[in-house]
């Protein structure tokens, strides 16, 4: 009978696996779709970044109480899943709760601890949840279809459980009474509360309950880690290298791109180098033509919407959404990936540069503030996403607004973004003299 | 120095008496062409004059950095115009530079070592803020603005963009001015709407111009000065001033007007 379970044990191990390990070779396949941009640099300051930002939640606190829950899930959620280890022996040895006769008091320590935390993170998630669903917070009202579902669901799932948990150790309690089985663990105080509930029935279905939390429990995690992988609750794993990776020079730094240097250089009549091997595209027409660093941002994004909120032309009521840039990065590259794995061409589809998904009409309403990049707890850069797309409306479709045409054009006569004449430049130097008799 | 005419060396004039100055003076398109910014041009050059530093400035020599062209998205353009601009300061072996544009001061500090182009930048709140911690700008006691209420509007290209958020605000202070802060300030600083090139197009369909929305977050402190560090910022707020009919009694001045007025210069 133990071998039975066993073995279903072991068969929901490798199928949770099995599904795991496929989502994440494919989101690795597809982040690694984007263009090669070196971030090998810097060792010790990304790992700095890393602990503060991602393991430490720095940004996060500039908004001292959802920080405050979002850390009480977070350490919850880190925390509680060394008890899963436990819950992973057990499955395989067929023994209950191993580590309670080799922990002893620490055991009981522990658990009283896993349980104040699973508490903590009930009553977050249900604050979340008021918070997403009733509170007017724009940024999370403005979320509907599938990006609102998958927020409510996170929570939801999260809360269920916790109850499992709860649940689980509030019949083993009582059982510990009444079947030899169930060893001594001491009194577990939170899910104590929970034992009047289940005092009155049989043996049988107590331990048919207890039974059934732990398999709801150990098979709900397994099936939320698959599901994360196509949430953006990803971030709890995405948020670590997306931090570690993230861009170390200042935030008003454009990248140089290296093609083209090459070719004003030798315009220029420069020692140009040697020229690159093949200019593919300039700037970005699709997902693809992104570095790896804006499309693991894109999976890395929670849509927490903190970007968009900051944003000046959001706030003014344009188009324009870092967070959905984000968002439209990550749907567009899943779309290539299945594109590829369908065996149709990679580029099937509306590309991410268009109408469908960022449109030029966000592009163009973008002021490059910084403002979203500044916002993000995790370090996602919406921005320079923006200003690949503009690189390409500029020198490949020539379909920058008119205006801009007419500064380029300014630029490059009159070396001037208006339209003067560059013999009036030092005009201004007359007057300073003019002024002072 | 008051009794003199203020100078403005170019770099052709001292290069050919084989002098060099100490920094280069880079004015920026705006600070050349613009009305209201030649005023600041003119502020700083005349502090510069009192204080006594050896500068220069490019005069016609000067071209735009290519800031604008990069964030609209032509990266042709400004590496053309950041090459020739390389190969006059080079030519100039100029070491140091100081601008009153946060953009050239973003695209010259961060943007051109790329290229070849390395040289020690500062952006003229930094430098004002030098000469006040040096003591070579004193300022009177009882100026023009002591005790009035002043807020900063941060540029997003001196704060967020380079971290540059105290030497604007430590210049404001030594005027014995009240610096009164906007809801949105520093890393949270809201744009003036003029940045990425914004400045040459109209803005795209929404409910509202962004330069109301931050005019209206600076009138909101009660501030009768409203400073910036930015020419383009300065149309901004000085546009979303005129909007309110507020410029009767609320000033948008640059760093450097404000210290050249507490001077009597």
């Amino acid at each position: 009978m133990v071998y039975i379970s066993q073995i279903a044990f072991l068969l929901v191990l490798a199928v949770a696996g099995y599904f795991l390990a496929k989502r994440i070779g494919s989101i690795k396949k597809n982040i690694n779709l984007g263009k090669e941009v070196d971030r090998s640099d810097n060792k010790g300051q990304r790992w700095k970044n890393t602990l503060l930002i991602a393991f430490g939640q720095k940004k996060m606190f500039k908004k001292l109480i959802p920080a405050f829950l979002h850390l009480l899930i977070y350490v919850g959620f880190l925390v509680i899943n060394l008890e899963v280890l436990e819950f992973i022996i057990d499955g395989i040895a067929g023994t209950h709760r191993i580590f309670a006769p080799v922990l002893g008091d620490a055991y009981t320590v522990a658990i009283n601890i896993f349980e104040f935390l699973a508490i903590a993170v009930l009553v977050s998630c249900v604050a979340f949840l008021l918070r997403r669903n009733v509170l007017n917070v724009k940024r999370l009202r403005s979320l509907s279809g599938w990006p609102k579902l998958d927020g409510n669901l996170i929570l939801v799932i999260e809360i269920i459980l916790m109850f499992a948990i709860l649940t689980m150790n509030a019949t083993d309690q009582l059982l510990q009474g009444r079947d030899d089985h169930y060893i001594q663990t001491g009194d577990f105080f939170f899910s104590g509360l929970l034992i009047p509930i289940f005092e009155g029935i049989s043996v049988e279905a107590l331990r048919f309950t207890e039974r059934f939390a732990w398999w709801f429990h150990i098979i709900g995690i397994l099936a939320f880690a698959v599901y994360v992988t196509y949430s953006k609750h990803l971030h709890i794993f995405m948020a670590f290298p997306n931090t570690y990776f993230a861009r170390l020079t200042p935030n008003g730094k454009m990248n140089n791109m290296d093609e083209v240097t090459t070719e004003v250089k030798s315009m220029l009549g420069m020692d140009a180098g040697d020229p690159p091997a093949e200019v593919a595209r300039l700037g970005a027409k699709d997902a693809t033509d992104l570095t790896w660093v804006n499309l693991m941002n894109a999976y890395a994004c929670t849509e927490c919407g903190r970007c968009t909120a900051e944003c000046p032309a959001n706030i003014t009521g344009k188009k324009l959404s870092p967070r959905k840039i984000m968002m439209d990065t990550r749907d567009r590259i899943d779309e290539i990936g299945k594109n590829i794995k369908a065996g149709k061409e990679a580029e099937e589809g509306n590309a991410l540069f268009s109408e469908d998904y960022i449109s030029a009409e966000e592009l163009n309403a973008c002021t490059s503030c910084n403002a979203c990049v500044e916002a993000c707890p995790i370090n996602i850069n919406p921005l320079d996403i923006i200003l690949q797309g503009r690189r390409y409306m500029a020198m490949e479709e020539s379909s920058s607004p008119q205006s801009w045409n007419a500064m380029f054009q300014n630029v490059e006569t009159s070396f001037a973004p208006w339209k003067f004449p560059p013999t009036d430049r030092f005009k201004w130097a007359d007057k300073l003299n003019e002024e002072q008799k | 120095m008051s009794d003199s005419t203020y100078k403005v060396p170019t770099m052709q004039e001292m290069s050919a008496k084989g002098e060099s100055p100490e920094v280069l003076f880079w004015v920026g398109c705006a600070g050349s062409f613009d009305d209201r910014y030649k005023a600041v041009t003119i502020a700083f050059t005349k502090i510069l004059n009192k204080v006594g530093i050896n500068f220069a400035v490019l005069g016609q020599e000067e071209s735009c950095t290519g800031d604008p062209a990069r964030r609209a998205g032509n990266e042709f353009l400004f590496q053309m115009q950041a090459m020739s601009n390389i190969q006059v300061l080079d030519g100039y072996n100029v070491k140091k530079i100081v601008t009153a544009c946060p953009h050239c001061f973003n695209t010259l500090k961060n943007e051109y070592p790329e290229l070849g182009g390395n040289y020690d930048v500062v952006h003229h709140s930094q430098f004002l803020q030098g000469l006040i911690n040096e003591g070579k700008v004193t300022l009177k006691d009882g100026g023009e603005f002591k005790g009035k209420k002043i807020t900063f509007h941060d540029s997003c290209f001196l704060g967020r963009a380079n971290g540059v958020y105290e030497a604007p605000r430590d210049v404001i202070r030594a005027l014995d001015a009240e610096l009164v802060e906007m809801k949105r300030c520093k890393t949270k600083g809201l744009c003036c709407g003029a940045g990425g090139a914004q400045m040459f197009k109209d803005a795209e369909k929404g409910n509202k111009e962004i330069n109301i929305e931050r005019t209206e977050e600076a009138l909101d402190t009660g501030a009768e000065v409203i400073a910036a560090g930015c020419p383009f910022c300065m149309t901004m707020m000085g546009d979303g001033v005129k909007n309110k009919e507020r410029e009767h009694n609320v000033k948008v001045l640059d760093l450097a007007e404000l210290i050249a007025k507490n001077e009597g210069l």
